[in-house]
């Protein structure tokens, strides 16, 4: 059973929520990227999923965007997360996934990426530029072909009849993005109840993660009460850009949301 | 009308095998709605009888086709300018506008937002929306609020608010993230005019299909002149490729009209600073469209440059992508220095100041070979008022 089916499981059986926290690769500093990994774990993350830098991240707010521009200031590429990585299976037991834009992953090679991340032990994929119908027709079965999970993402306005295809195109969890914006925006979560009840409705195959806009205590028990966990990004981002040591950084940020 | 059979997408989006919608789930909505109901729309009578009412009577079309005489005396061929430095605000910008403020108004949008560069785009977006009477935001480079002052100045008469985009180069690149970004958190009553033939499918043929009205007066007005309408050589300036598409269109199918399109080298090709795509790029993933790209082997996007602030784009329309790659469209390029004395040439021999970005397309007249028979229309796509300051620069040199 693949890591992240197995973690849901367990917390849907314990009645406890998900937490799953992003960080860029290569950020604050190059060789962060095991430091934040090890962090994550020892303080209390359930998933960890690791933001690949890209140039031009369309749906990332300033605090994602800035971080990108530092880690690949840093000189973070695919092929030096991936040499980062290539042991990381013997300390961290998490479910860990990539998170990506397409450009990157396709110059280096989709089923190269596919492959080496499965070698190292990544469980999952987020590419939330990869639309459904390129997936389907070109990447689902190279991404199947290794074992990896696949996650879309699936907003406020997205309609019914494709909420239930993104989740059977899913594995691992639905990421359900809070409301239509970019990442880290000061959104409407006055209205997330009622979406996400609705979603509840559909009797979804895959557990539901919800995500932009969770950034605090009150926002990620907010989402907790209707969804399995949440996601949280630039405010993570934020407590990395203290001056504190990674370790302390973190304890003091998960404290927050969980205590 | 539409006679293209080579060179229309298929229903994703795809000429060839570039094109395509690749965009994140937020903005899914908005995209479908508009690639279900564009063609429905654009191709209703009552839509396009008020388009081409505005186009005659606002924008100021059919923009003249000139015979150069001494230009064509110079480079002993026949040389027929489309001036679409003639149409109202000073760019061929204002058909596409045109076109996709009445789509907006049909897809019940209260809000327009728009990417620009040289201004242009923004001008034209800028001028429909005050004639419509609904809310438009501008979002431009840093570096060339800077370097076009003057086509800010008319945006914020005209009732736009500019956001400088200030991220990465500071150029039409960040201003295009930049609009797409406002796009996705305000997606429900915001409609994204982009102003040239980039984006998720579809953007490109949307704009293509308004900005095809030049290749069509094209045909009708050199027939009217030498009784055929069909030219030997269709020149264009090429960013992201909205003027050449527009003067292509019509000419797609017919071989014997040879497609020239001209890219910004900016300082040189062999340089770090340039932006001519289709010889530095690699097939590549850029707001929303497989496309030729100029990007780093890890996929990251270059900074490109080039004097042209219309032109400093790193990538280019998918269909342009796949007229390049199927030899349809032959790409030159003019550096910096080559568009200017372009410019400048064109200023003494014709009386015509250009736009820096049109001053591209002039400069392949010194890199074709050409038949002293032949007809020759080059694209004016805009004026040159608002590159006053570049020349005004060289002037002093």
């Amino acid at each position: 059973m693949s890591r992240l089916k197995n973690l849901f499981q367990k917390k849907l059986a314990e009645k406890k929520s998900v937490l799953n926290i992003y960080f860029t690769a290569g950020f604050p500093k190059f060789e962060s990227t095991l430091e934040v990994m090890h962090a994550l774990q020892d303080n209390g993350s359930d998933i960890i999923e690791v933001g690949i830098p890209y140039s031009d991240p369309l749906a990332d707010g300033p605090v994602i965007q800035a971080s990108s521009a530092i880690a690949l200031k840093n000189g973070m590429t695919i092929k030096n997360l991936f040499e980062q990585l290539k042991d990381f299976r013997k300390q961290i037991n998490l479910p860990v996934i990539l998170m990506g834009y397409l450009n990157p992953v396709l110059q280096y090679g989709f089923e190269k990426f596919c492959s080496d991340a499965a070698e190292v032990g990544v469980d999952g994929l987020i590419i939330p530029d990869l639309p459904e119908y390129e997936f389907e027709s070109e990447y689902q079965s190279i991404i199947k072909k290794f074992g990896l999970d696949f996650i879309f993402l699936i907003t406020p306005e997205t309609s019914e009849e494709r909420i239930l295809k993104l989740d059977s195109l899913s594995d691992g969890f639905l990421y359900a993005v809070s409301s239509t914006s970019t990442t880290g925006s000061e959104n409407k979560t006055s209205n997330i109840g009622l979406y996400l009840k609705r979603l509840r409705n559909f009797n979804l195959k895959n557990p539901l993660l919800v995500g932009f806009g969770i950034k605090d205590k009150s926002t990620y028990e907010l989402a907790c009460d209707f969804a399995d966990g949440a996601i949280i990004g630039s405010a993570y981002i934020q407590a990395l850009n203290s001056n504190c040591d990674t370790n302390v950084s973190t304890k003091l940020f998960l404290k927050g949301i969980r205590d | 009308m539409f006679p293209n059979k080579y060179f229309e997408p298929d229903e994703k989006g795809y000429y060839g095998k570039f094109g395509g919608a690749y965009i994140p789930e937020m903005l899914y909505k908005n995209v479908e709605e508009l690639r279900v109901e564009y063609l429905k729309i654009i191709e209703n009578v009552a839509f396009q009888n008020e388009y081409q009412n505005l186009l005659k009577d606002y924008a100021g079309r059919a923009t003249p086709l000139f015979f150069a005489k001494r230009l064509s005396q110079k480079y002993s061929v026949n040389i027929y300018l489309k001036r679409e430095d003639l149409c109202h605000t000073g760019a061929h910008k204002i058909n596409n506008t045109i076109g996709q403020i009445l789509l907006a108004i049909k897809l019940g949008k209260k809000r327009i937002i728009a990417e620009t560069g040289a201004g242009q785009h923004g001008v034209a977006t800028a001028t429909v929306c005050a004639l419509k009477g609904l809310d438009c935001i501008v979002f431009m480079g840093e570096k060339d609020i800077k370097r076009q002052a003057p086509n800010v100045a008319r945006m914020r008469m005209l009732g736009a608010k500019v956001i400088p985009a200030s991220s990465g180069s500071k150029t039409l690149k960040d201003a295009t993230n930049e609009a797409i970004r406002y796009w996705i958190n305000n997606s429900v009553d915001t409609h994204y005019i982009i102003g040239s033939v980039v984006g998720p499918h579809p953007y490109p043929d949307i704009v293509t299909r308004f900005q095809s009205v030049i290749s069509l007066e094209i045909k009708w007005q050199l027939k009217e002149k030498i009784k055929t309408e069909l030219p030997d050589y269709v020149i264009a300036c090429v960013g992201g490729g909205s003027n050449a598409a527009g003067a292509f269109y019509h000419f797609l199918d017919v071989n014997s009209v040879q497609l020239i399109a001209v890219e910004a080298a900016g300082l040189g090709v062999d340089t770090d600073f340039s932006a001519a795509t289709t010889q530095l790029g690699t097939i590549g993933i850029l707001h929303g469209s497989k496309s030729l790209l100029m990007q780093t082997k890890d996929g990251q996007v270059i900074e490109p440059h080039s004097i042209s602030a219309g032109l400093d784009y790193p990538g280019i329309g998918p269909l342009h992508a796949h007229l390049f790659e199927t030899g349809r469209a032959k790409y030159l390029s003019a550096t910096d220095d080559e568009a200017i004395a372009a410019a400048f040439e064109l200023a003494k021999l014709e009386g015509i100041i250009p736009a820096l970005e049109s001053a591209h397309a002039l400069h392949a007249l010194k890199l074709l070979k050409f038949k002293p028979s032949d007809n020759v229309i080059i694209c004016l796509s805009g004026r040159g008022d608002k590159d006053l300051s570049t020349y005004m620069k060289k002037m002093e040199e």
